[in-house]
């Protein structure tokens, strides 16, 4: 309710309550470098990984604040807003993630305890003796986060100019106040920060899902808005043909989540297998969360909500302002505004990691020691988040989201290496990477082809790279179905990789030493093999034992 | 927690029955021509979105009892 605008238009309650809380978080995160203290924070295992210490309920809040991002908060909505249905896929996807990756984890996190692996791509060189492959899954895993953090900036963009906010500048200050305690503190920062970050997201949404649907007049009302809405299509069901985009863009996308470094990085942080094992059960209350939060583009729809400008994504904090009193909307604005930095802050480590493990000191200098590994990731994370900021500010903005989109595909050309490989060393090292670059290429290939047509006209808006669904038709099929491009991708991938094995199979290429045990995969906490704090390796397949 | 005894090291494997029940939460939610559909409505949900919610519940439901069987595994 813009009563209480200051000169320039700036809504002063909402944006007095926002800049405190940012300042809370601000302090919280400068502080977080002495919460649990380490002796020695100039050590890769403590700035990125924070002590590989963190029990079911840090490890709950840090990896919920790591996956449910700001932008996703912001994006689900809009898309239900402008798609109707098919926004909703994101409840089947954060379903099926946790029972699929709930063996694929823990064994992920014994492997690296036990070898000190850091990244998911000192894994696959071990696995594999392929530092090619490894270099291949830290470059892929490095593309596919960075429009991931910009995005973070899309949302809090969001949220500013709901505030009626404008200029680059406050959002140029957030990053760098971000920058400079993830430097100083590491991964304590977001996780420390999560606390808040959720505290706010849950307070917000529990009391958005109450209000909300009341002065609404109930869910009839909500719902028959969007059937109205959408009744030139299928109302607010999926229409026929769009149910196997629905489908594998959820399992798709479910599979590529714990491949982004970011993710992995959360899950190595945690103390012992039965973490993982909880937070399996206990995450999927975000999902709770994410359900309700993208009915939020319904009760949008419900409440004639305008965009502002042409920005789909300030829906959700245009509805908050309608709804709920000035005070609220500032609490409800810094739980976006601080749900952006959390994750943006890990997944600045997560690159950071991959940067210093998988590039400086395998390629750069073989022989760096901890301390100057743990430097090349903190300056590392500060060029990430200048990248991310350059990205907003220079690009379009466009270009992050179909970025990300594409991230998506990218990253899942990721899994034969990692999560078969947690299971099997069937594949030949060469054989995964020619699926790596069959399915990167075929994926990138599907995702060009996507256009974007004006249902009204039939004309064609964009040419290119306007979304994951691709059309089947492209392959000759005669179908108006359409499919998660990553799923086609990735199956390209296997299929390549599995042909291409039993080739170098036959050609009897050198298929290198594997360097992990089978007993690795199930060590614990409390295993004589499992160290507390790893001393980093020396290269990670030659470690001593 | 078992960090005080040395769980067995060699012998720990993850092969148990138990982990069949992961199979549910992560087909179902794909059926989507299954619940695809309006009714029954729930306090004016359409079945298509309530369904969606309690597969949350189902999934959470699995994933609990798996970890409770295999504990320490």
């Amino acid at each position: 309710m813009p009563v209480n605008e200051g000169p320039d238009g700036i809504q002063v309650t909402e944006a007095t309550i926002f800049v405190a809380l940012f300042l809370v978080v601000t302090v919280m995160g400068f502080l977080a470098s002495r919460w649990r203290r380490p002796e020695d924070l100039l050590h890769l295992d403590e700035w990125g990984l924070g002590g590989r210490n963190f029990g079911s309920w840090v490890t709950w809040f840090l990896i919920g604040g790591d996956l449910y991002t700001a932008y996703t908060f912001v994006a689900v909505p809009a898309l239900m807003f402008g798609a109707g249905a098919a926004g909703f896929f994101a409840v089947p996807y954060t379903v099926v993630i946790y029972p699929m990756f709930f063996l694929i984890l823990v064994r992920l996190w014994s492997v690296s305890h036990v070898r000190g692996f850091v990244t998911p791509a000192d894994f696959v060189r071990s696995r594999y003796d392929s530092p090619t492959m490894a270099l291949l899954v830290a470059i892929t895993g490095i593309v596919a986060t960075m429009p991931y953090i910009a995005l973070q900036l899309i949302g809090i963009e969001a949220v500013l100019k709901a505030m009626g906010v404008e200029g680059e500048l406050p959002i140029i200050v957030a990053f760098v106040i971000l920058a400079l305690y993830t430097y100083s503190s590491g991964l304590r920062a977001p996780a420390l920060i999560a606390f808040v970050k959720d505290a706010l997201i849950y307070l917000t949404i529990i009391v958005a899902i109450i209000v909300i649907p009341v002065k609404l007049g109930g869910w009839d009302v909500i719902f028959g808005a969007a059937e109205e809405k959408f009744s030139m299509g299928s109302g607010v069901l999926l229409p026929s043909t769009g149910q196997l985009q629905y489908a594998t863009l959820a399992f798709g996308s479910a599979l590529a989540l714990f491949l982004y470094p970011h993710s992995i990085t959360g899950v190595l942080a945690s103390k012992n297998r039965d973490v993982i094992k909880r937070n399996m059960s206990a995450l999927p209350a975000y999902s709770l969360v994410l359900g309700l939060i993208a009915l939020l583009g319904f009760m949008a729809i419900a409440a004639g909500v305008q965009p502002i400008g042409t920005d789909g994504n300030t829906i959700v904090p245009v509805l908050f302002d309608q709804m709920f009193y000035d005070w609220f909307t500032g609490i409800a604005y810094a739980a976006i505004g601080i749900g952006a930095l959390v994750p943006a802050a890990i997944m600045a480590i997560a690159a950071a990691n991959l940067f210093t493990r998988n590039i400086y000191k395998e390629y750069l200098r073989k022989d760096a020691t901890p301390r100057q590994e743990a430097q090349v990731a903190k300056i590392a994370s500060l060029v990430v988040k200048v990248g991310a900021v350059a990205a907003i500010l220079f690009i379009d903005p466009q270009f992050s989201i179909d970025l990300q989109l594409i991230g998506g595909v990218i990253i899942l050309q990721t899994l034969p290496a990692i999560v078969f490989g947690l299971f099997t060393r069937w594949f030949h090292r060469a054989g995964l990477i020619a699926g790596w670059v069959a399915g990167m290429a075929s994926g990138l290939w599907m995702v060009y082809t996507v256009q974007r047509i004006d249902p009204a006209t039939g004309e064609v808006i964009r040419e290119h790279f306007a979304g994951s669904a691709f059309a089947l038709s492209n392959l000759g099929l005669d179908s108006t179905y359409t499919i998660y491009a990553g799923f086609i991708a990735v199956l390209v991938n296997l299929l390549v990789a599995a042909v291409a094995t039993v080739v170098f199979r036959r050609m009897q290429v050198p298929a290198g030493t594997d360097g992990t045990a089978l007993e690795d995969y199930f060590a614990n906490e409390g295993d004589p093999r499992v160290k507390d704090l790893p001393e980093v390796v020396e290269g990670v397949s030659l470690r001593k034992e | 927690m078992a960090t005080t005894e040395n769980p067995p090291t060699r012998q720990t494997r993850d092969r148990s029955p138990w982990y069949w029940l992961l199979v549910i939460p992560v087909v179902v939610p794909l059926l989507v021509p299954v619940f695809n559909r309006t009714d029954p409505t729930l306090f004016g949900w359409p079945f298509f979105y309530w369904a969606q919610i309690a597969f949350i519940g189902v999934g959470v439901l699995t994933t609990t009892v798996v970890y409770q069987k295999t504990k320490g595994r």
